[in-house]
């Protein structure tokens, strides 16, 4: 059973409100992603202040310079580098309303709230490069054996203390 | 970090940090950087204080304005799929073509 919400939050349930759209609509139901068991729970071996950070967000975020994302099932990422200003950021998707976003990233890619945090000694670095990629991929087999092992693999040879994931 | 408490459940990751915003602002609202290191504060801070596996903790934040009515609206707001590159601006994929 998924950890249920504080009742007086009165969360807005996307799973449900999709499944009801998407009958009203005639379209088949959407399989969500359902993980029993919670992924691996590792406890921290240093603090915070000691820590180097790597941001991962699915926001279809793209530096100028690079190719955007495109909308079916694009199981690419990009490297954004951690010192890129937000002017040279964009958007790319089709599942979420980017006005916000396009006009500040840090909406969905908080670089400069992480940037502010290195600066305080909060947090001790970032890695090179923040990994991003277009969250909006119906295929599970896809994500799993194209998206999920590659960005792995960046990440892992990045050597990062933690990783924070910013979906939307 | 999230802003669907019930995906995130269902995708059970090891520590979450759930803002209660409408969707496409899941770290904060645009240029507050102030409240976006608050909520990236409050998010990494589960790195040290989460006690166990699949916690979601509530940050105190709240929209501005009434919105989740018409967030629980029945409709498909997702635009048309492309399979092609689709640029924020037309600038952008030139910018690609000559690096």
């Amino acid at each position: 059973m998924p950890l249920q919400p504080p009742a007086d939050l009165d969360v807005v349930d996307h799973i449900q409100q999709t499944r009801d759209s998407y009958a009203q609509l005639g379209y088949d139901s959407y399989r969500w992603a359902e993980e029993p068991e919670p992924s691996a729970f590792v406890r921290p071996t240093k603090a915070l202040s000691e820590s180097k950070v790597a941001l991962i967000a699915s926001g279809g975020v793209y530096q100028v310079g690079q190719v955007a994302f495109h909308h079916k099932d694009d199981t690419t990422f990009r490297r954004i580098p951690t010192n890129a200003p937000v002017s040279e950021l964009r958007t790319s998707h089709f599942a979420y309303d980017m006005t916000n976003a396009r006009v500040d990233p840090n909406v969905v890619f908080p670089i400069d709230a992480l940037r502010s945090m290195v600066d305080a000694g909060t947090i001790a670095s970032l890695t090179p490069h923040a990994l991003t990629f277009m969250g909006g991929i119906y295929s599970q087999r896809r994500l799993n054996e194209e998206l999920i092992p590659a960005m792995t693999e960046a990440l892992v040879a990045m050597e990062p203390d933690i990783v924070l994931l910013v979906p939307v | 970090m999230t802003s669907s408490w019930t995906i995130t459940a269902s995708a059970n990751p090891p520590r979450a940090a759930f803002l209660d915003y409408p969707l496409g602002h899941t770290a904060g609202r645009p240029h507050e950087l102030s409240e976006q290191i608050d909520i990236a504060t409050a998010a990494l801070s589960l790195i040290a204080d989460a006690t166990e596996p699949g916690q979601i903790v509530p940050l105190p934040h709240r929209w501005p304005s009434e919105w989740k009515t018409k967030a629980r609206e029945l409709s498909d707001k997702r635009t048309e799929r492309f399979d092609t590159p689709q640029y924020e601006r037309s600038a952008d994929e030139l910018a690609v073509t000559s690096a």
